[in-house]
């Protein structure tokens, strides 16, 4: 990064240099020659203007830069968005060269061959091998750009590893609701949209076992750290995308059509919160697809944690038939004692009477 | 039409037309005109007026952004309910803002303010033809642009606001009525808007194309056609080809709508209601809109880049270097244009692997462009250049267009993507590189054949600060931007306050937000020096920037049919600036060989035998049909 500011620095100042010198050869010109009536209108301030606002322009964007470096979000927290960073910025050093050269050559030229009395301008109309030059420098940079970066995608979109965390996140008007697979069995359940309702959120399916340990949370993920965690990403009403800036991670959420995610964080929320200095740092995850009035608001807090403080969490999560034992009702009869196992003993009695005869078994396991 | 006529009446002559022209009412002569002259100021006096209302309302919602603490109560006599007692703006009505003023910079000012005014205008005078192939049909085009912009115009004053789905009305938001109040009547009408927009496009487009390859005039090769009119070809093409497929999106998703279809609807629970639909996939109308939308950058900036060529090369008093060069470059871009939509979806859950050969696809473009940009730098070199703002205004395109074309670089990379998709770099991007750069574009064509259109001068000094003013106020508003999306702040939000990763950059913003709004004020000085010159200018000479084209070879102020008796032949092509040996500094494309021996190189000297086979050659005139 420091070497790429201070080259952009260097080729400034030596445009600086360079242009001032020129600059003292026109004033000198000005001086000796020239009849202003045979100038076209305005010319001489307007050729004098590309200079003068190349040199503005150079000085205001490097220290607009260096300026706002600063605001800039930290290095990525995560293994993969560490890679994309480290390309990023390659690519934009790589892409300041010709943004300067070109840009330089046009004010420059613009300046330099300015409207001269009794001059002609030269016929130049083609030169093949110049015109081969920059057909080709362009590609083969190119090549080099696509190559990396294709490399890159492929192993970002590769399938996850089979040890990943998975966690479900589902976007909704105007929230995101995080699904965790549960403690006893860590797979996540079956889903159907038309099993949504104010309290079964995102539709879980409890006709499928798998569903009985799942637990939801509408306002914070939890994730590990320095574990792969894949996120299967679903919306329940119009497009959302999950975007959580500091692991670079983008992905839309698309109702009826599942889409996925996956991550190493590398650094703890703890770890962030040591590292900026900020006591309050949060990882966020954002919404980035229009969908909405409240689009510009549906946040969700990231806590990274380590593996031990994780396991804590999740294990002091109601699931959620704990918290719904009502649900027990769409439990099929063949499933209901295993369900039984997920629910307090209190709740169960009222929520479903037929359930009353096998609840008594399950519930001191429950209650563990 | 017209050319059917011109057969019929194949025996009239000039004094018939003259006094058939006379006959003309106001009606016939401004309002329903077949003339492709004043179909060119329709189109772009309406472009104009949806641009004044298209930039205003990127300023209101600039002010929202940028200084989020003001009162916005003075813009209540305006926008009404849309502005709480608060003063504040109501976050529905934002998100209204940033869609209109995208399809209405998009779509009603730089496709049909940009390409309908300029293509109309330049076509029949640059090739040497009377009128376009069909002034009927023209004239339809124009008038159902006409349609579309009053329909969308209407849709602004619904109760329940316009379009606020984003340019790009994604479904399931935009097929939602329950999802966005923006969604319902505000939706039905972008969508019969748009609809009438593209049949006019496609009237169009179809008339731009039959002309350029029917109606040139005698000697007007396709290798000696001006770069303008090839840019306004490949752009008719390029819309021809993939409009049609943005109307059959359109269509589907009106029947998504209305007729209870599920072609992009599947597993949807919104307002406490599962519905019926499954099946259908959001992902398909974001592949038909971009198999349009990406053209469509397209559309939008080849025509800007025509008319640089010319400009360019005009006031450099220099040929464009790499005349075939441009031209293949221009086809390169087309062609490429309708392989690449996809690098807008790269994070919608897309196969990746279909990603990797979109990425492939995108940064080829890239070979292309860097050639455009390249050859204009080469033909500023050592040329002699005359700084008239539309001199100016090329300028500031090719600068504005290689600015932003780089960061196109960035983002068409797909694990780059990942992170700045739907940020503010992406805003900052295309605005660069296909926003202002096709604006400027406009404004070079417009200064530059102002005085073939009104036979006044605008006023120059004027212009070059107008020049001065947008061009300084672009980069202030998007470099800055850049460092805003870099920062990961998404688009489309109403504030930033909800998030700590954007609770940053007030100041910058603030800044954007100020460069924005004295962008726009300088404009006016651009609308006065364009209506005031209308009436009041100085009378133009016959060839005020000493050009080659042949619009330069009718009257001051040409009438219907453009030139008085016979079209002129041409020789040449429309670049010998600045010959060697010629006594001027311009050798207009009419002039045979014959008459410049002094400045001939020796295979043009062997074209002089070819000159009695053009004028003996059987032409297209609509008006003297052999």
């Amino acid at each position: 990064m420091n070497i790429i500011i201070a080259l952009i620095a260097l080729v400034f100042l030596v445009l600086t240099g360079v242009v001032i010198s020129r600059l003292q050869n026109v004033l000198k010109n000005v001086n000796r020659t020239d009849s202003p009536d045979a100038e076209p209108s305005g010319n001489k301030w307007n050729g004098a203007m590309f200079i003068v606002i190349l040199i503005l322009g150079a000085i205001s964007i490097t220290w607009s830069y260096l300026h706002a470096r600063e605001f800039f979000l930290p290095e990525a927290s995560s293994i993969h968005g560490r890679r994309t960073d480290d390309l990023f910025w390659f690519s934009m050093g790589i892409l300041t060269i010709p943004f300067i050269i070109v840009n330089f050559l046009i004010f420059f030229f613009a300046w330099k061959y300015q409207h001269k009395k009794n001059h002609r301008a030269s016929f130049y109309p083609d030169n093949h091998r110049l015109e081969l030059i920059w057909t080709i420098v362009p590609a083969i940079v190119m090549a080099l750009l696509v190559f990396t970066g294709w490399k890159a995608w492929s192993d970002i979109t590769s399938d996850a590893p089979r040890d990943a965390e998975v966690i479900e996140i589902t976007g909704k008007q105007f929230n995101w609701i995080a699904r965790y697979a549960g403690m006893s069995d860590n797979k996540l359940g079956d889903y159907n949209y038309k099993l949504i309702d104010s309290q079964n959120e995102v539709g879980i399916d409890l006709s499928d076992e798998n569903s009985f340990d799942d637990f939801t949370n509408p306002s914070e993920m939890h994730i590990p750290v320095n574990r792969p965690v894949l996120l299967k990403i679903r919306a329940r009403d119009v497009l959302h995308s999950v975007f959580i800036p500091h692991m670079r991670v983008k992905m839309d959420a698309v109702p009826g059509m599942p889409t996925k995610f996956w991550f190493v964080a590398d650094k703890t929320t703890a770890d962030m919160r040591a590292e900026t200095g900020n006591a309050n740092f949060d990882y966020e995850i954002a919404c980035t697809e229009v969908c909405g009035q409240g689009h510009f608001s549906m946040k969700m807090r990231l806590i990274v944690e380590d593996e031990a403080s994780y396991k804590k969490w999740c294990a002091e999560q109601a699931t959620f038939l704990q918290t719904y034992p009502e649900y027990l009702a769409k439990v099929p009869e063949n499933l209901k004692a295993k369900a039984m196992k997920y629910v307090p003993a209190e709740a169960a009695t009222p929520a479903d009477s037929s359930a009353t005869s096998t609840g008594g078994a399950g519930t001191s396991t429950s209650l563990r | 039409m017209s050319a059917i006529e011109g057969l019929e009446t194949a025996h009239h002559h000039e004094t018939e037309h003259e006094h058939h022209h006379e006959a003309q009412n106001f009606w016939q002569k401004y309002i329903f005109c077949e003339d492709h002259k004043v179909i060119a100021k329709q189109y772009l006096i309406t472009g104009i007026m949806w641009a004044v209302i298209g930039i205003s309302m990127s300023v209101i919602f600039r002010i929202q952004l940028g200084l989020p603490d003001s009162n916005l109560s003075w813009l209540k006599p305006v926008l009404g309910g849309w502005i709480s007692d608060a003063g504040k703006l109501d976050p529905n009505f934002y998100l209204a803002l940033v869609t209109m003023h995208g399809t209405i910079m998009v779509f009603f000012v730089l496709t049909a303010g940009l390409s309908g005014t300029f293509s109309n205008f330049l076509i029949p005078l640059q090739i040497g033809a009377r009128d376009m192939a069909s002034g009927f049909m023209n004239m339809l085009s124009y008038w159902f642009f006409f349609l579309a912009s009053v329909i969308m115009f209407a849709s602004l004053f619904l109760q329940a606001g316009p379009a606020a789905g984003g340019w790009v009305i994604y479904p399931p938001l935009s097929a939602l009525p329950q999802a966005h109040p923006g969604s319902g009547m505000g939706m039905t009408l972008w969508l019969a808007s748009m609809a009438l927009f593209i049949v006019s496009q496609l009237l169009g487009g179809i008339n731009y194309i039959t002309t350029v390859i029917n109606l040139r005039t005698r000697g007007m090769s396709f290798d000696r056609l001006p770069l303008t009119i090839w840019s306004f070809l490949i752009t008719a093409v390029l819309g021809l080809i993939s409009f049609p497929v943005l109307l059959s999106s359109v269509l589907l998703l009106i029947f998504d709508r209305h007729f209870g279809t599920s072609f992009y609807l599947s597993d949807i629970y919104i307002n406490g209601e599962a519905l019926p639909n499954v099946g259908g996939s959001p992902i398909l109308f974001q592949h038909l809109f971009w198999f349009l939308g990406h053209p469509e950058v397209y559309i939008v900036l080849l025509p800007g880049l025509g008319i640089t060529s010319e400009v360019i090369a005009t006031n450099s008093r220099k040929p464009i270097f790499g005349y075939r060069a441009m031209i293949a470059s221009m086809l390169g871009i087309a062609f490429l244009a309708f392989i690449v939509w996809a690098h807008h979806m790269f994070v919608t859950g897309m196969n990746p692997f279909l990603g990797s050969v979109f990425m492939f696809l995108t940064l080829i473009i890239a070979v292309p462009s860097a050639v455009k940009g390249f050859n204009y730098i080469t033909t500023l070199w050592k040329g002699n250049i005359v700084f008239t703002p539309g001199m100016l205004f090329s300028i500031g395109l090719v600068s504005l267009f290689v600015s932003g074309g780089l960061t196109g670089i960035i983002l068409g990379n797909s694990a780059l993507d990942i992170q700045l998709h739907d940020t503010y770099f992406v805003v900052a991007h295309f605005h660069l590189v296909m926003g202002a750069a096709s604006a400027f574009g406009l404004f070079a064509g417009v200064y530059h054949w102002f005085p073939k259109m009104f036979g006044r001068m605008m006023n120059t000094t004027l212009g070059q600060i107008h020049f001065w003013l947008t061009f300084i106020g672009i980069y202030l508003v998007f470099i800055p931007m850049h460092y805003v999306g870099i920062a990961g702040f998404p688009r489309r939000y109403y504030q930033f306050t909800s998030y700590d990763f954007t609770h940053k950059f007030m100041d910058m913003n603030m800044f954007i937000s100020i460069a924005a709004i004295l962008s726009f004020l300088a404009q006016f000085i651009f609308l006065w020096n364009f209506f005031y010159s209308i009436f009041k200018g100085r009378r133009a000479p016959q060839n005020p920037w000493r050009s080659n084209t042949l619009e330069w070879t009718t009257p001051i102020n040409p009438g219907h049919g453009n030139w008085v008796g016979e079209i002129p032949a041409v020789y040449r092509w429309s670049y010998d600036y600045s010959k060697p040996g010629a006594k001027e500094d311009f050798i207009p494309q009419n002039l045979p060989y014959s008459q410049t021996l002094e400045s001939n190189f020796p295979h043009e000297n062997e074209l002089i035998a070819t000159e009695k086979a053009i004028e003996s050659q059987n032409y297209n005139d609509q008006f003297n049909a052999h």
